[in-house]
C-alpha cells in the first residue's frame, strides 16, 4: 500500500474526530487534498492559500540566507573595529565564509526554530480547540519574526512574545483572515514595549555586543539609524553601497534592501503582493524625507538640534537603511491587515511610508519608524475602506434618484384555474 | 453613449473537448424528467395526477403564488411518477413518452395588434413563462410585475458553451417574433446583444442592439446590464436567453410548445465534443453515449462548468440549458500540489503557476478544488476578472454576516449567482461564492421583497 492509500486510510479514520485538524495540516502538506468541488463552479483555479503563502516565504529565502552571513560578518566586523582595524567587505573574501554561516547557524536559525515552533504549536492548539483547520497565515508570520527582531533576543523571549502575538493578535479575533494587526509586528511590538532596554540601545543588533560590553573586548553594535538619532553621522563608516546590499547592523533579515528589492519585485511579479501599497509607500517615505530635508536647508534648525541628524539625512537614504525596505515589501502587503480596496491601497501604502520617516525622525529613543507605523496603518485601513466602499455605495444611491420603479400591473391577473389540483 | 460594449476585466477559461459544429439528432428519449430545482423559488401545484396521460405542452402542475403560471410537459405520454422528497415536497416529475405525439395547440394573437396582457396569457398558458427571468433575485419573473427592460444575451464566453451563432443559425423568424412580442411586455427597451456581425441575433428588429467583445464575463448578461442600465432599488429588469427565445418564437409562429433544442455535448471527459438535437428533459445518457465517454470517474454537468448543475449519467437535461459538459473528477490527491510548479491548471497568478504563458491553450481540468475552504484572505483578486462597479468581496462578506443594509448598499440587487461565477473559480480561499450570493439573494427577497 503506497504512503497516498496509507494517509487516506488514516484521514476517514480520523474524520470528525478533535485530533483531525492536526493530522490534515500535516497531510495537506503532503498531498493537495481530494476535496472535489460541491457548489457553484465545477472547477478551480490551481491556486490555494498555502501556495500563495510559499510564495511569500520563497521571497524571503534570499533575505534569509544572506542574514546567517551578515551575523557573522557584523560579529566579526566589530571585533575588528573594536582592534582598530577597518574592514572592507568582499562577498567572497569575508562575507560568504563558513566562519560567518556559522554564527548564523548558531544565531539565526534558532529563533526561526522557535518562532515556528512556538507559532504553529499554538495554531494546532486552537486548531484543534475550536475543530477548524489550521490555516496557512503562521508560515510567513512565522518566517518574518525572526527577520524582524534583533539577533541577540533571547529565545525565552521571543517564545513569550510569538505566543503573545498568535494568541492577543490573531487567534482571540478568530484565527487567519480575521486580525486586525499584522501578527508579526504584534510580536515586534510586544517585545519592544515588554523589554525596551533589551530591544533598544547599541548592543543588541551584532551578535556578543551585549556579552562583551563593559570586558576590555567591547564591541559596538550601532545601527546607521542609531547614529543619526545620536547626530553622530560623521563617525559612520558605511558607504552607500554597504547600505543597499545590506552589510550593516540591524535586526536580522531586514538590512539587504537589495535583495529585499528583488524578493519585492518577484511577488509584485507573480502577483501575490499588491504593487500599489509597495508603490505608494515608498512615494509617502520620499515625500516625507524631502520635507524634513526641506526644514533642514530652509535652516528651520539647527546642527544642534536633536532631529538634525536624521532630518538632514538624504532623503532617498531612508529607503536603503533600517526596516523600512523589509516593511513596505513584506509587511505592509499583507492583505489581512491592510486596505482591501484597490483605491484604498494607495492611500494606505503612501502613509506608511510617509508615517515612517515621521516616527524616525521625532522618536530618537528608538529610531525605528516603520513598525509603528504599519500597526497604526493597520487600524486605520478599515476605515480608509470605509471611505473607498462609500463613493461606490453613494453612486449608487445617485442613480436611485433616476430609477424607473414600474407599478405591479394587476390587470394582468388572468383568469383563475379551475383546473383540479391534485 | 456607445451602444457597443468593451470589457477589459475578465478571464476566458479554454477548456479541451470543444463542440464540434456538426449536429446530430440524438436517439429519443424514453423518459423525460422535469426537475423542479431548475426553478428556484417556485411552490408547485399539481394539476395532473400520477399516471394520468399528458400531451406535449399540457400543464402538469402551477405556481402556487401566481396561479396562472402553468409549466408543461415537454412531450406527449404518462406522468409515471411523482418524486416526493422531505415533507412531500416535489422533487422531479418523470414522464415516459408516448409511442404518438401529440401538442396541444394555442390559439395565437395576432402579433401586430396583440396587447401586452394577450402575449402574457399566451406565455402563461402556454408554459413558456419560466423562461423569463427577473433581476434582481434571479428567479422566474412575477407577470404582474413591469420590467423597465428586458435583456438578451446572444454572446458567449462561458466555457464550453453552446455557440450561439451555430445553434441559432435559421432561427431568425422565431427570434424575430419572439423579440417582437416581448418588446410589448416593456415601457423601456429590449437590449440584445451579438458577438459578431454574422450572428442570427444581429440583424433583429424592435430591440436595441449591442456588440459585445471582451473575456468571460462579457458574456453573461449581468455583466451587459451592468454597463447598460444598471439595477437600481426597486426597479426590475427581465432576462431571456436566445435559445429560449427560440421556443417562445415558434410558439408564437406555430401556437405550439416544442422543447426542442439544439445542445452543445463537451468537455475532456467526452470522446466526440459536437451538438445533439434534444428535448427539455431528456435523459442525458441518449446523447452522451452516442458520443462516448473517456474514463470510469467523470462528472456530467447540466450547463457550462461555472454556473452548470451537477448532474449524473443517468440525469436528465434542464429546463434552461444548451449545454451539457462531462469532466474527470479531481477526487484524488496530489503530492505537494501546494508548492511545486504548475503547468497543467489555469490561474490568475504567477506563484509558480505557468498559464500565464499560454493564454490560448486548453486545459483539462479536474473537479478537484486545489486546496482547502479557508477564510477570505488574499484580496484585490476578484477585481481583475470581475468587470461590473461592485465591490465584490465586500458584497459577499455582507451577505455572509446577513447585512441586509449592506448588501442592498453594495449592488446586490445587480447581481446573479452567476455573476460571481469566475471570481469563485479563481478563489484562493475556495468559497463557495455562488451559494453565498443566492443565500443573499434568498433573504433579501424574503425580507425586502
Amino acid at each position: 500500500m503506497s504512503l497516498k492509500n496509507k494517509l487516506h486510510n488514516l484521514k476517514e479514520e480520523y474524520k470528525g474526530k478533535k485530533m483531525a485538524p492536526a493530522f490534515n495540516a500535516i497531510h495537506t502538506f503532503l498531498y493537495a487534498p481530494n476535496e472535489t468541488t460541491h457548489s457553484g463552479s465545477h472547477v478551480r483555479g490551481a491556486d490555494d492559500l498555502k501556495r500563495t503563502m510559499n510564495t511569500v516565504i520563497m521571497a524571503l529565502i534570499p533575505v534569509l540566507l544572506f542574514s546567517m552571513f551578515n551575523a557573522g560578518y557584523q560579529h566579526f566586523a566589530a571585533i575588528d573595529a573594536a582592534n582598530g582595524v577597518v574592514r572592507e567587505v568582499s562577498v567572497f573574501g569575508n562575507f560568504l565564509t563558513w566562519e560567518n554561516f556559522w554564527i548564523g547557524i548558531i544565531k539565526v536559525l534558532p529563533l526561526v526554530v522557535v518562532s515556528y515552533g512556538v507559532g504553529l504549536i499554538v495554531e494546532f492548539i486552537f486548531a484543534v480547540i475550536k475543530g477548524h483547520e489550521v490555516e496557512e497565515g503562521y508560515l510567513v508570520t512565522g518566517m518574518l519574526v525572526p527577520l524582524i527582531v534583533p539577533i541577540d533576543t533571547p529565545l525565552w523571549m521571543l517564545s513569550i512574545a510569538v505566543i503573545f502575538g498568535v494568541v492577543i493578535g490573531k487567534e482571540v479575533f478568530g484565527g487567519t483572515g480575521m486580525n486586525i494587526l499584522n501578527p508579526a509586528l504584534t510580536i515586534r511590538a510586544f517585545l519592544f514595549f515588554a523589554y525596551p532596554t533589551w530591544m533598544s540601545g547599541d548592543k543588541v543588533w551584532v551578535y556578543d555586543a551585549v556579552n562583551l560590553a563593559g570586558t576590555p573586548d567591547a564591541i559596538s553594535g550601532e545601527t546607521i539609524l542609531g547614529y543619526l538619532a545620536q547626530n553622530k553621522a560623521a563617525e559612520m563608516t558605511y558607504s552607500i553601497s554597504d547600505m543597499f546590499f545590506g552589510f550593516i547592523p540591524g535586526s536580522v533579515g531586514e538590512t539587504s534592501t537589495f535583495l529585499i528589492l528583488l524578493g519585492g519585485l518577484f511577488l509584485i511579479f507573480s502577483k501575490i503582493a499588491s504593487w500599489r501599497i509597495m508603490l505608494s509607500a515608498v512615494l509617502g517615505a520620499l515625500v516625507m524625507g524631502l520635507m524634513f530635508n526641506g526644514v533642514v536647508s530652509s535652516g528651520w534648525i539647527g546642527e544642534t538640534s536633536k532631529f538634525y541628524g536624521l532630518m538632514s539625512f538624504t532623503f532617498w537614504k531612508h529607503l536603503i537603511v533600517g526596516g523600512l525596505a523589509f516593511g513596505i515589501v513584506y509587511m505592509a502587503t499583507d492583505p489581512v491587515t491592510g486596505s482591501q480596496t484597490n483605491k484604498g491601497k494607495w492611500f494606505y501604502g503612501f502613509f506608511i511610508g510617509f508615517i515612517s520617516v515621521m516616527i524616525r525622525v521625532f522618536n530618537p529613543a528608538y529610531p525605528e519608524g516603520v513598525f509603528l507605523a504599519i500597526l497604526l496603518m493597520n487600524v486605520f485601513a478599515p476605515t480608509i475602506d470605509h471611505y473607498v466602499i462609500r463613493g461606490n455605495v453613494k453612486k449608487r444611491l445617485k442613480r436611485l434618484k433616476n430609477a424607473t420603479i414600474l407599478p405591479n400591473d394587476s390587470a394582468s391577473k388572468s383568469e383563475k384555474l379551475k383546473a383540479e389540483t391534485v | 453613449m456607445s451602444k457597443d460594449i468593451r470589457i477589459k476585466k475578465g478571464l476566458n477559461i479554454n477548456l479541451v473537448g470543444k463542440a464540434e459544429t456538426v449536429t446530430v439528432k440524438a436517439p429519443d428519449s424514453n423518459v423525460y424528467v422535469i426537475n423542479l430545482q431548475d426553478f428556484h423559488g417556485i411552490a408547485p401545484k399539481m394539476l395532473v395526477k400520477e399516471g394520468a396521460e399528458v400531451k406535449a405542452g399540457e400543464a402538469l402542475f402551477y405556481n402556487k403564488n401566481h396561479e396562472s403560471m402553468l409549466f408543461v410537459s415537454p412531450v406527449s405520454g404518462q406522468l409515471a411518477e411523482i418524486k416526493r422528497g422531505e415533507r412531500r415536497k416535489i422533487l422531479s416529475l418523470k414522464i415516459t413518452a408516448g409511442k404518438t405525439q401529440e401538442s396541444i395547440e394555442h390559439q395565437v394573437p395576432n402579433l401586430g395588434s396583440s396587447s401586452a396582457a394577450d402575449i402574457k396569457a399566451l406565455l402563461l398558458k402556454s408554459g413558456s413563462w419560466p423562461f423569463i427571468k427577473q433581476r434582481p433575485y434571479d428567479v422566474i419573473a412575477d407577470p404582474e410585475t413591469t420590467p423597465k427592460a428586458i435583456f438578451v444575451s446572444g454572446y458567449v464566453t462561458a466555457p464550453l458553451a453552446a455557440e450561439l451563432n451555430y445553434t441559432l443559425k435559421g432561427k431568425e423568424k422565431e427570434l424575430q417574433a419572439a423579440i417582437s412580442a416581448v418588446s410589448k411586455l416593456t415601457p423601456g427597451k429590449v437590449h440584445v446583444s451579438y458577438g459578431d456581425s454574422s450572428s442570427p441575433l444581429a440583424g433583429l428588429k424592435d430591440a436595441e442592439m449591442h456588440q459585445v467583445s471582451g473575456p468571460h464575463p462579457a458574456g453573461l448578461v449581468g455583466t451587459q446590464i451592468n454597463k447598460l442600465d444598471p439595477i437600481n432599488k426597486g426597479e426590475l429588469v427581465w432576462v431571456i436567453t436566445p435559445q429560449d427565445l427560440v421556443i417562445i418564437g415558434e410558439l408564437l409562429l406555430t401556437g405550439k410548445f416544442n422543447a426542442e433544442r439544439i445542445v452543445a455535448l463537451g468537455g475532456s471527459s467526452v470522446k466526440k465534443p459536437q451538438y445533439y438535437t434534444t428535448k427539455i428533459g431528456s435523459e442525458i445518457a441518449t446523447f452522451l453515449y452516442a458520443s462516448g465517454v473517456n474514463g470510469e470517474k467523470f462528472r456530467v454537468i447540466n450547463g457550462d462548468v461555472l454556473t452548470g448543475s451537477k448532474s449524473s449519467q443517468d440525469g436528465y437535461l434542464g429546463f434552461y440549458n444548451n449545454t451539457v459538459t462531462a469532466i474527470p473528477e479531481g477526487d484524488d490527491y496530489e503530492f505537494f500540489g501546494w508548492n511545486k510548479p504548475i503547468f497543467n491548471k489555469i490561474s490568475t497568478t504567477r506563484a509558480l503557476t505557468f498559464s500565464w504563458l499560454s493564454p490560448k491553450k486548453k486545459y483539462d481540468l479536474t473537479t478537484n478544488t486545489n486546496g482547502e475552504h479557508r477564510a477570505f484572505v488574499v484580496t484585490g483578486q476578484y477585481e481583475e476578472v470581475f468587470p461590473l462597479d461592485i465591490f465584490p468581496m465586500q458584497l459577499l462578506k455582507a451577505c455572509m454576516v446577513k447585512d441586509l443594509d449592506e448588501m442592498e448598499q453594495l449592488g446586490l440587487y445587480e447581481v446573479a449567482p452567476e455573476d460571481f461565477s469566475l471570481t469563485e473559480f479563481i478563489c484562493i480561499s475556495k468559497q463557495p461564492h455562488q451559494q453565498i450570493i443566492r443565500e443573499g439573494l434568498d433573504l433579501l427577497q424574503k425580507e425586502i421583497g
